[in-house]
This record gives C-alpha cells, structure tokens and sequence, in this order.
C-alpha cells in the first residue's frame, strides 16, 4: 500500500492535475461537437474518469481517504446513468432508427 | 309568562324552518296546517301577554317589562343586549300583527291554493311575521334594525314572489332600493344614538335625551335621520312610488305588509321614539308638511286610478300620509289609533279585493267589472263597511281616528287642517268610486268571466267578516271624551309618552270645536259618497279607456303627477348613463386594459423566450457548457 502512495507522489501533483484537465475537456469537446449518441456517452464518461483520477490523486498526496471514497461513489453513478442512458439510446434508436442526436429535436414547444 | 316571550317571535321562525324546507314534500295541506297555525300560536300567546300588560296597567303601573336573553355585543364601554321589550305600545302591535296576519295566512291558504309555489309562500309569509315581531318587540335600536331590514327583505321576496314575470320582478327590485335608501338613514342615525347616548337601549337612550334642550342640534339631525327611514318604510314623499308598484305581489302579501303592518313600521318607530321627535320642533313640522303633502298627492292619484289594487295602495299611500300628520303635529295617539283602524279596514278592503280579482279569474281593471254585488254578496256587503269607515263616516272606525288626527292638526295649524280636510274629502270620493264601479251597474267583462263568478270559499269569507266587524267597531278603543268615550287607548299608552308630557303639556280639545270639526268632515264626506253615486251609479259612467284620457288635471292624476318619470330622468337615467360611462371608460379600458395588458404582456414575453427552446440537445449542452464556464470564470475572479 504504501510503494503504491509513493509510487503517485513520484510524480508532481501538477502533472496529474493538467492530465486531468486535458482529458476533461476533450470530453466536454466530445460532447459539445459530436452527434452520435453513443459517443457523447462516452465523452460524459471521460469526464466523469478525469475527475475520478483527480480525486485520488489529491486523495495520496493529503492521505485522506475520504477522495478515494467519492471515486466510487462516482463510479456507482456513472455505471447507473450509462445502463440508463444506454436504454434511452436503444429506444431511441428503434423509434427514429438513428442515434443521431439531432433527430431528437421534438423536445420544444 | 314574561319568560315565553321569546317563543312569540320564535314559532312563525319554526314555521319558516319547516315549510321552507319542504315545501317541495309536504302536502298543501300540512302547509297551511303549519303556516297558519304557527301564527294561530304566536296570537294565543300575544294575546296572553296583553292581559298581564292589561293588569298592569289597571294596577296603576307602567306596564313595561324587559325580557333579556342574552348579552349580545360587549365591546369596550359600550354593550347591547339581545333582549324584548313588552310594553303597552309593542302589546297592542303584536295583537295587530299576529292577529290580523293569522286572518290573512287563513285567507291565503284558499286564495293560493291553486299556485305552484304554494310552500314558498307560507314560508316567506312565516318569516315576515318573524321579522315584523322582532321590530316591534327588540328593546333598543339595533333589534328594531333587524326586524326593519328583515321585513324589508320579505317585503322584496313576495312582492317578487311570481318573479317569471320580469315586471313583477323589477317591481321587487324597486321596492327594495327605495327601502335600502331610508334604511341608510336608519343606520346612521343608529351611529349617531351611539354618538350621542352611549347606548342603543330604548329606556336609557329617551331618559337621557329628555335633558337635552328643545332644539337641539343634534336631536335635530337624529330625527331627520329617523324619519328618512320613515319615508322609505312607510311610502312617504320622497319615496313613495314603489308601494304602488308593490301591487304585483299576491294581493294578501299587499294586505298584511302593504297595508296593515309593515308599511306602519316608520310610525311605530316614531311613536316609538317621541321623546326625541317632540325635543325637534323642526322635523315635526317637517314631518306634517310630508305627511299633509303625501295625504293629499297620494288621494289625487287614487281619483282616476283603474286597477282595483292602485287604487287601494294610493289609498294606503294617503292613509300613512295622515298618520304622519298626526305625528308631526303631536297627536302620537292619533296616528296610532289610526294605524290600528286603518289595519282592520284596509287590510279588509285588500282581502275584499282579493276575492273580487279570485272570482274575475286575475283581472283587476275595474273598468272590466261592475254588477258583481249579487254575485259575491259577502265580499259586498264587507267592503262597502270597509269603504264607509275608511271614508270617515260615523259611526265607524276610521272616522273617530282620522277626526282624532284633524282636530289635533286644526289645533295646530288650521292651513294643514284644511289640506287634510280636502284629502278626506278625495278618499271618500275615490273610494265609493271603486265600490260602485265593482259591484253596482252592469257587468262588464267577458262572457266567459260571467260564467264564472261566485262567492269566495269560507276560509276567504270568514276573515273578511271578522275584519268588518274590527272596521265597524274598532273605533271604541278611543272614543273622544267630546262623545262621552273615555280615550281607552289614549290612557292605555300614556307610559309610553310620559317623557313627552314631561316637557310639552297634553292637547285636550275645546268640545265645541271638535264637534263642529266632526259633523264637518262627517257631512262632507255623505256628500262625496253621494257624489259618487250620482256620477258611476245613476249616470253609470266608465272611466275613461287608456289611450283616449282627456283633461288636463285628470291627465296629471291618472299619470301619476309624473312622479315616476320624473325620478326616471332624475335618477335612473343619469345613473344609467353614469354605469355606461363606468362601464366603457373605467371598466373596459381601465380595469380591463390593466389586467389583459399584463397578460399579452406576458403572453409576448413568452412568445420571444420560447424561441430559446429549440429542442436541439446539443445546442441545450452548449448553453450549458457556456453557463458552467461562466460560473468558473466569475468564481476565478473574485477568489
């Protein structure tokens, strides 16, 4: 446990923190530019991993274990929101035979 | 028995209850059952209660008792009592209404029999009695009130009762505003008592205001308060065009609240409250001027009239003109005798014309009858012993209470006298007019009315007949001491005046002016009957058809002097036009406009968001993203 701890304060705090950010907005990118359902999913996922990473980083270098609990939480989260939005895709795609996200535009007055 | 007070205005209350509420399941007979013998009960008991006042007042005392029921209002320094007053004066108004409205409920029981509203109406008739009881019986102002107001609604309910009819209906509607502008002045002069005793109690408020001086001003402004509520009550100039619009009513709706009770209600109030009347020279004289102007406009009117029922509510008209003469020239006695009598006679002469229009089958234009005497002997017979003692023929009743009220006026202003001599003389006049035209000559409607003529079922007659044997004798009870009588009610109210006495020293009549005033009025009002008989009888004349009146003077009374018209263009049309103004300018555009501009304002607001609702997901995430970003950068700067 411990070589594991030093193992992530080997390398400087920064260099996790501009990873993170880098993969964060590739996802917020992802999510905003692509059309296709599935992929946006996936983008929300990267987000959600980014600052999964980010919390157990701050969580070994502070020794609080309490960030590392959140990852799960997160995780939990994540794995109910993509079963769920995987079903609205799936219905979705038999409705309009698409995934394309511009084909839900009925959502308006 | 001072205890079962309260059961007297509370059994026609019942009455109400029940047949108000099935008046849809029970039969007409349990009806009638209920409504007349609620009223039957209330009479027995009014009747048991005169006798201990009557006791009372043989054994020398003042004869008035106050029954509290409970305390009512108690708020700071001021408190009120829910409590009855029974005294020599509320005693004798209870026989009168009890009695005489049990007369009518009996009479109605036949004479409605055949309506399909037969349970409303007793249920309405049950509840006037109520509200008349609770008038006269309250111990202070604010009881009277209720009672005032009560009856005033029930006045509007019946004489709206056939309410399909839309004039009938507007009639109501007539009736009720005129009544709402005096009640305006009764309630401001209930504040202004208040302002000025502290109390509404009848007992404190009159032993306190017969201090004050005599003209005083504020007594001055609580009289003129109090009598505009007269004038509205009890058909006085001003407002006295809606009694003769009350007709529409069923005809023993015009005998029991047009005629005998309600419509006295203004008098019994200043009766009531002579103490304070007497310490206002002012409105007294104010009071004989209305009342000797109303006597004599109303009998004008009544002259050329055609409707059997307008003639009798003119009639009625002048007739409560004269009380209030009598009023204002301090003859309180007076106008109470003649409230009694002109009870028994007039409410005879409605019923005795009720069962005239019963047998025309709902025609009331006299014009139409004529002859009817052997058809309806007891109707006859009855309203010719109403018409001579509303004529002022001795020896019966209406003359001794009218010649009570002139003689006092001739001791008080010969001028007044002579104007209410010459309104007696166009009653006799008008009223020997409408029983010839009814009952002498020939008949002059339909075949098909002839074939239907006939007397009027018992229940009908026998009220009739005991209220002709009231008119003939009811004068007894206050026979001048000029004809050896002993002024019985005169002595009997006495307590009721002890204030006023206290202050003004009583009228007693030189004998001989008073019988030269008597044989006066006695033979001028033979000759007016004779008159009469000439005109419609020996020379069988028919008053002229509607569309082809001649005379100007005729003109002016079968018009009605106008006074409707006038008040139409005075009044309704400016207020009419006012609401229009109101209604275009203030409601449409401004009321209207503020509350449809906010709402368009809205509506186009929402019309221009909504263009944000695009219904494209990724435009929602990049607002989204935009939003987030911009929390950030604002959350950065101010670190």
């Amino acid at each position: 446990m411990d070589s594991i701890i030093q193992n992530i304060q080997g390398i400087p705090l920064n260099h996790y923190l501009i990873f993170c950010s880098v993969i964060f907005a590739i996802g917020v990118i992802g999510v905003l530019i692509r059309r296709n359902v599935i992929i946006i999913m996936m983008s929300i996922e990267l987000m959600l991993n980014s600052v999964n990473l980010l919390l157990a980083a701050f969580s070994a270098y502070r020794g609080d274990a309490s960030g590392q609990v959140f990852v799960f939480f997160v995780m939990a989260l994540a794995a109910a929101e993509v079963a769920v939005g995987l079903a609205i895709v799936i219905m979705v795609y038999r409705n309009t035979k698409s995934v394309d996200i511009e084909s839900l535009s009925k959502l308006r007055w | 028995m001072m205890e079962l007070i309260w059961l007297i205005p509370l059994i026609p209350l019942l009455g109400f209850i029940v047949n108000g509420l099935g008046q849809y399941n029970f039969s007409k007979s349990l009806i009638g059952m209920v409504g007349c013998g609620t009223v039957l009960g209330a009479f027995i008991l009014s009747c048991m209660l005169f006798g201990q006042v009557l006791d009372a007042r043989y054994a020398g005392g003042d004869a008035s008792f106050t029954y509290q029921l409970f305390e009512w209002i108690s708020v700071g320094g001021f408190s009120l009592n829910f409590s009855f007053l029974l005294d020599p004066l509320s005693a004798l108004m209870l026989l009168i209404i009890t009695g005489i409205g049990f007369l009518i409920h009996l009479y109605s029981y036949s004479y409605m029999r055949e309506d399909e509203a037969f349970g409303r109406f007793f249920a309405y008739l049950n509840l006037f009695i109520f509200f008349m009881l609770l008038l006269v019986l309250g111990s202070n102002y604010l009881i009277m009130f209720i009672g005032w107001e009560g009856v005033g609604l029930c006045s509007y309910l019946l004489i709206g009762f056939w309410y399909k009819n839309s004039s009938y209906a507007s009639a109501a509607k007539k009736a009720f505003v005129m009544n709402r502008i005096g009640d305006l002045g009764f309630l401001i002069a209930v504040f202004a008592i208040i302002a000025t005793f502290g109390t509404l109690e009848y007992a404190e408020v009159f032993s306190k205001a017969s201090e004050f001086p005599m003209g005083d001003a504020t007594l001055l402004l609580i009289t003129l308060l109090l009598f505009i509520a007269a004038t509205g009550k009890s058909a006085q100039i001003p407002l006295f065009t809606w009694l003769p619009d009350a007709m529409a009513g069923p005809t023993p709706v015009s005998a029991l609240i047009h005629a005998a009770t309600m419509v006295t209600a203004g008098i019994y109030m200043i009766i009531r409250s002579n103490i304070l009347f007497t310490l206002s020279p002012l409105t007294m004289q104010i009071i004989a001027a209305i009342g000797v102007a109303t006597a004599l406009i109303a009998a004008f009117i009544a002259v050329t009239q055609n409707d059997i029922k307008k003639v009798l509510a003119y009639s009625t008209v002048s007739q409560l003109g004269y009380m209030f003469l009598g009023l204002g020239v301090g003859a309180f006695t007076g106008a109470f005798f003649h409230v009694m009598t002109h009870a028994f006679f007039k409410a005879l002469l409605f019923l005795g014309a009720g069962s005239v229009i019963h047998a025309m089958h709902h025609e009331q234009d006299m014009r139409r009858m004529g002859g009817l005497k052997k058809y309806m002997p007891i109707t006859y017979i009855t309203m010719l012993l109403g018409t001579i003692a509303i004529a002022g023929i001795p020896p019966f009743s209406g003359f001794f209470s009218k010649d009570e009220i002139l003689a006092f006026t001739f001791h008080a202003n010969p001028l007044l006298w002579g104007l209410g001599f010459v309104a007696a003389l166009f009653t006799a006049f008008y009223m020997f007019r409408m029983l010839f035209l009814t009952f002498f000559g020939k008949f002059r409607g339909t075949t098909d009315q002839a074939n239907h003529l006939h007397e009027s079922p018992i229940q009908m007659t026998v009220p009739l007949m005991v209220l002709a044997v009231l008119a003939v004798v009811g004068g007894i009870i206050n026979l001048p001491s000029a004809l050896g009588g002993g002024h019985w009610l005169a002595n009997f109210l006495s307590p009721i005046f002890a204030n006023t006495y206290a202050r003004v020293p009583e009228v007693h009549l030189d004998h001989n002016t008073e019988y030269i005033l008597m044989g006066v009025a006695a033979v001028s009002a033979i000759v007016m009957a004779i008159i009469a008989y000439q005109k419609y009888v020996k020379k069988s004349e028919v008053p002229q058809e509607d569309g082809a009146v001649q005379g100007t003077l005729y003109k002016l009374s079968y018009h009605k002097l106008y006074v409707d018209e006038l008040y139409a263009a005075l009044f309704v049309k400016p207020l009419n036009a006012l609401s229009k103004l109101l209604y275009k300018v203030v409601d449409k555009s401004g009321i209207d406009g503020v509350v449809n501009g906010v709402a368009s304002l809205i509506s186009a607001s929402g019309r221009g968001i909504r263009q944000w609702q695009s219904g494209y997901v990724g435009f929602y995430i990049f607002m989204m993203v935009l939003g987030v970003a911009a929390i950030l950068l604002y959350g950065l700067l101010n670190i």
